[in-house]
């Protein structure tokens, strides 16, 4: 596209965390980006795939362990003038006003003091705060909070911007309003950067900011596929090219390629280990999706975009729902749509009874770790076995964090089921209440 | 256009609120000049001039002992920031640092004055001043540790946002610590800061009227003022010594502490506001006069002029992983010496100056002082949950508790001796029982604080619940009252235990001019090994109380707290 050396160039770059054993935990793998001048470049992916922490990388927050990240041919060790950050939680300083917010980065860099207030007014009037500057944070919505999370991100004169999930916390119209600002002022060219990088999970804001879009895939973090957009801004979510590359990236985000081994890559309804990580979807989640689903317009498959708007779910919420019902066999997932099995139809119709007899057949079937628990309740005698036994196991597979979480959804999923008991004082998985409901 | 009004400009000189100021700056100048005179004079004048219980005096004393106290209260803050974060910022360090501070927190105060006293008075030799100091270090023991503590823990906790934040606009860390830091660590600092000035006021007695083997000195104070009455069996003396505690009290949380804890509100991380926002009128003064504007924006050059001189210096990059780990190795073998050495010092003063007969009798001592302190809180926690629990659903009962409280907890348990040394030799009662309730004189009222601040954030959604399902009585106080304060409860019956233990040393002797009764235990053993300056018995008697606090704290109360903090905190 442009001569001369890119904006930003990542290349090879590989990052693990040390685990509390002393083994590594690979959260990115081989990641490869570049980015040139005039551009967005979204990284759309789940949560989890390593996309926030690539974006810390770019900024210098932290190191890679091995590749490199390159800003204008220069190696970036350390946060580097100009690439500045936007955050997800705004992370403004409370006791500090609009004003002073703002200033902070330019006190930082020894600016003098007349300039500061010069250029720091001008940031605060270009994106729309004048009036404000001697407010707290705490006097203001979130949707202003941001926008001097963005002065303050502005006001350096940065090259590049880095937008880490920056309108998720806010409500939807806000968001939008924020979005069309951000795009007007780039598209004027009126903000000095000349690139931005934009995490997100959000795969409309994808499609209606970047010019390119790099799909994130999970365990470890990767890049799965790249798509470039060249719809004209102002962009139409109607438009049906634009409701084109939302299908294709729905296709893409659901692609199984994020379990352990290569065959399990290969199948379409893959093989587990105990090894799983489990996502914490409860089972008022996964019957609400297979009712929604089995009903009308959809009668058993649905279109994953389509059944997102509909039940007002971001795609990163609805996901993991549907994974889950693939991993159990009530559902498939193929090229964007959602497709029930005669199980999943099955469960939808029946009554509550019914409705748990057969969670807990899929349960112990499917889910590795769940057949497990009960296996090693069922070979005890006195039916009863501590939490830090299965955490143990797991552990050696994700993080301390992830296993606890993963841990959580299988109490949750079993008590549901009633095939096992769980004692949270005691920290003791039991059979008891199964015993209870037979009896 | 506006016409000039007559006088405009002196108008635009000086606010209304200018006028108090000068006032209030100007009278704290000559406070203090008043109450330092004095200082370089020679020891012998002090019993040249003895203190007098001539109550035009105490404006003085007062004086005294409050510029001895905000003097501590400053070096706590320097010990806060270099102690605290050199902890926080070091893993290293940290390892050692830590554990030594929860030590230090369960040593007595009494402890290091009789140790140190000596120390200080040679560093200026036949001055006041020495003994100024140990007074001072001696205040200092009583408020720095729980001060670091609460330092260090929110310096661990800044929101990594914000470290990021910091860090992506290349904040120095010099920068970061004035500008992200010391802000983030306010709140929690100042609530600290006035328990540790109500300490202060508990021990004012026994850091002014230094008594330690032949060394005795009464510096002029509230204290010594106190112990004098004592002495000479005053008792009009003893009223208006606990009047002119209540005026310096009501004075300093006027003009310091309510300003702060107005002024620290906006410091607090979650943004939603919850309820009404403290005020004070003195921080109304400090924000609408000129004067004070004009100080603050001095502050801050320097400030902003300390930070731009520093070096800027690029965040360190990390060292590679193996010559870490022969770092640390290294670190902990530099340990591991410094505790052979200190327990080779502490057993050859322990074994030279104590028998085994003496050891099973400290045994004994701390074994009785601590069945007294487990009796008090239980029954302090009887009697103030309840009340508790009463106060903090009423938030007009709050206001005008939370106060009465926070000045009883300052009340300095020697000011009740005449009371209970009456009681006690005219009733002829047990000492060992009687003298009890002086050590959770001061302390209880952690139990009382801790439980009005759970029952008033109960959510109003849970006590309309209980009402609409008609839960009342016993059940009511099971299922809903009692386990919605009882973290609360914990953190303040963990604080008076503490405390409780530390009061032993002065409550468990009590004396009213002649008349001296007596408790055995731990306490009055540290005391009477005080007096007579034999230093094998006070180390032996501190050693036993520290193993005692930090045991008790680590098997009872730490695992308590955790279970509370996880089981019944409403987030």
């Amino acid at each position: 596209m442009n001569a001369g050396p890119p904006l930003l160039e990542v290349t090879n770059v590989r990052k693990s965390f040390p685990k509390a054993d002393g083994s590594e935990l690979l959260v990115l793998e081989d990641v490869n980006l570049r980015l040139q001048s005039g551009q967005i470049v979204g990284l759309l992916g789940r949560s989890g795939s390593g996309k926030s922490t690539l974006l810390r990388l770019i900024a210098g927050l932290s190191e890679c362990s091995a590749g490199e990240v390159q800003y204008l041919g220069k190696r970036v060790e350390g946060p580097a003038l100009g690439i500045s950050m936007v955050f997800q939680s705004f992370a403004l300083f409370p006791w500090l006003t609009v004003f002073e917010n703002v200033a902070l980065g330019l006190e930082a860099q020894r600016v003098a003091k007349p300039e500061i207030r010069k250029r720091s007014l001008a940031a605060i009037d270009l994106i729309g705060l004048d009036g404000f500057e001697s407010a707290y944070p705490r006097e203001l919505s979130g949707g202003m909070r941001q926008r001097v999370g963005f002065a303050r991100a502005l006001v350096v004169q940065p090259n590049i911007l880095l937008m880490d999930e920056p309108f998720s916390a806010l409500d939807v119209l806000t968001a939008e309003t924020m979005r069309t600002d951000f795009l007007d002022l780039w598209s004027d060219g009126r903000m000095p950067i000349q690139g931005v990088v934009l995490v997100t999970h959000n795969i409309e804001e994808a499609v209606l900011m970047c010019d390119r879009i790099l799909v994130f895939g999970s365990n470890p973090g990767r890049v799965v596929s790249e798509i470039t957009v060249t719809l004209p801004q102002p962009r139409d979510r109607l438009d049906p090219a634009f409701r084109d590359i939302v299908e294709r990236l729905y296709v893409a985000m659901t692609a199984r390629t994020d379990t352990g081994s290569a065959a399990a890559r290969s199948s379409r309804l893959p093989g587990l280990g105990i090894g799983t990580e489990l996502p914490h979807v409860s089972s008022n989640l996964l019957a609400g999706l297979m009712e929604a689903v089995a009903a009308a317009p959809f009668n058993g498959t649905a279109d994953l975009p389509k059944i997102a708007s509909d039940l007002h779910m971001d795609s990163d919420e609805l996901f993991p729902v549907a994974e889950t019902l693939q991993m159990m066999r009530f559902a498939e997932l193929e090229g964007g749509d959602l497709k029930l099995t005669p199980e999943g139809i099955a469960f939808a119709s029946a009554e509550v009874d019914e409705r748990k007899k057969i969670f807990a057949r899929h349960l112990l079937n499917y889910i590795p770790l769940a057949a497990h628990v009960r296996r090693v309740l069922d070979e005890r005698t006195s039916h009863v076995a501590r939490k830090s036994r299965f955490l143990d196991e797991i552990e050696d597979y994700m993080t301390d964090e992830a296993a606890e979480n993963t841990l959580r959804t299988i109490v949750s999923w079993g008590r549901y089921a009633e095939a096992f008991a769980y004692d949270d004082e005691g920290e003791k998985f039991s059979l008891e209440n199964p015993g209870e409901s037979e009896g | 256009m506006k016409t000039p009004e007559p006088f405009g400009f002196v108008r635009d000189l000086a606010t209304r609120w200018d006028l108090i100021a000068v006032v209030v700056i100007v009278g704290l100048i000559v406070w203090a000049g008043d109450a330092s005179r004095g200082l370089l004079e020679p020891l012998s004048r002090l019993h040249e001039s003895p203190l007098s219980l001539d109550p035009a005096n105490l404006p003085f004393y007062a004086a005294r002992t409050t510029l001895r106290m905000f003097l501590a209260l400053g070096l706590s803050l320097v010990f806060t920031f270099t102690y605290a974060t050199w902890a926080a910022k070091s893993n290293r360090a940290g390892k050692l640092l830590v554990p030594i501070l929860d030590i230090l927190q369960s040593v007595p105060i009494l402890g290091f004055i009789s140790i140190t006293v000596v120390f200080f008075m040679s560093l200026v030799p036949g001055r006041v001043l020495g003994a100024e100091f140990a007074a001072i270090f001696a205040i200092f023991t009583s408020q720095a540790w729980n001060m670091a503590f609460s330092f260090y823990q929110s310096l661990r906790t800044v929101p990594a946002e914000l470290t990021e934040a910091a860090d992506s606009f290349h904040l120095t860390p010099w920068m970061r610590f004035w500008q992200l830091e010391v802000p983030f660590a306010m709140p929690a600092l100042v609530w600290n800061m006035m328990m540790s000035m109500s300490g202060g006021w508990f021990f004012v007695v026994a850091s002014e009227s230094i008594s330690v083997g032949h060394t005795t000195v009464a510096l002029p104070g509230i204290g010594s003022y106190i112990a004098l009455a004592i002495a000479q069996r005053d008792l009009t003396a003893i009223c208006w010594a606990i009047g002119a505690m209540l005026v310096v009290i009501l004075i300093y949380d006027q003009l310091l502490f309510r300003p702060l804890i107005a002024w620290v509100d906006r410091f607090k991380v979650e943004q939603e506001g919850t309820g009404q926002a403290p005020t004070s009128w003195a921080l109304t003064m400090l924000r609408r006069s000129r004067l004070i504007a004009a100080f603050t924006l001095l502050f801050r050059s320097v400030l902003r002029w300390s930070s731009w001189a520093l070096p800027h210096r690029r965040p360190r990059k990390a060292r590679p992983r193996a010559r870490e780990g022969r770092l640390d190795t290294l670190w902990l073998a530099v340990i591991g010496v410094l505790i052979v050495v200190a327990s080779w010092h502490i057993g050859r003063v322990l074994i030279a100056g104590t028998s085994m007969a003496e050891l099973r009798q400290v045994s004994w001592l701390a074994l009785l002082t601590m069945t007294r302190v487990v009796v008090l809180i239980a029954l302090a926690s009887l009697v103030w949950v309840p009340i508790g629990v009463w106060v903090g659903l009423r938030p007009r009962a709050t206001e005008i508790v939370q106060p009465i409280a926070q000045f009883l907890a300052a009340f300095p348990a020697n000011l009740v001796f005449p009371l209970v040394v009456y009681l006690i030799v005219t009733g002829n009662l047990n000492p060992n029982w009687w003298l009890s309730p002086l050590m959770i004189l001061g302390t209880q009222w952690y139990i009382l604080f801790n439980v009005i601040a759970g029952a008033s954030q109960m959510p109003g959604e849970l006590r309309y619940a209980a009402e609409n399902f008609q839960v009342g009585g016993w059940l009511w106080w099971r299922r809903v009252a009692l386990p919605a304060v009882f973290p609360f409860y914990v953190t303040g019956a963990i604080t008076a235990s503490g405390g409780s233990w530390n009061a032993a040393i002065v409550a468990e002797i009590a004396s009213w001019g002649t008349t001296q009764v007596k408790a055995d235990g731990l306490g009055s053993y540290i005391a009477q090994a005080t007096s007579a300056g034999d230093y094998h018995r006070i180390v032996l008697g501190i050693s036993m109380m520290s193993l005692f606090v930090v045991l008790i704290n680590r098997i009872f109360w730490r695992p308590l707290y955790y279970y509370a903090e996880r089981k019944f905190r409403l987030t």
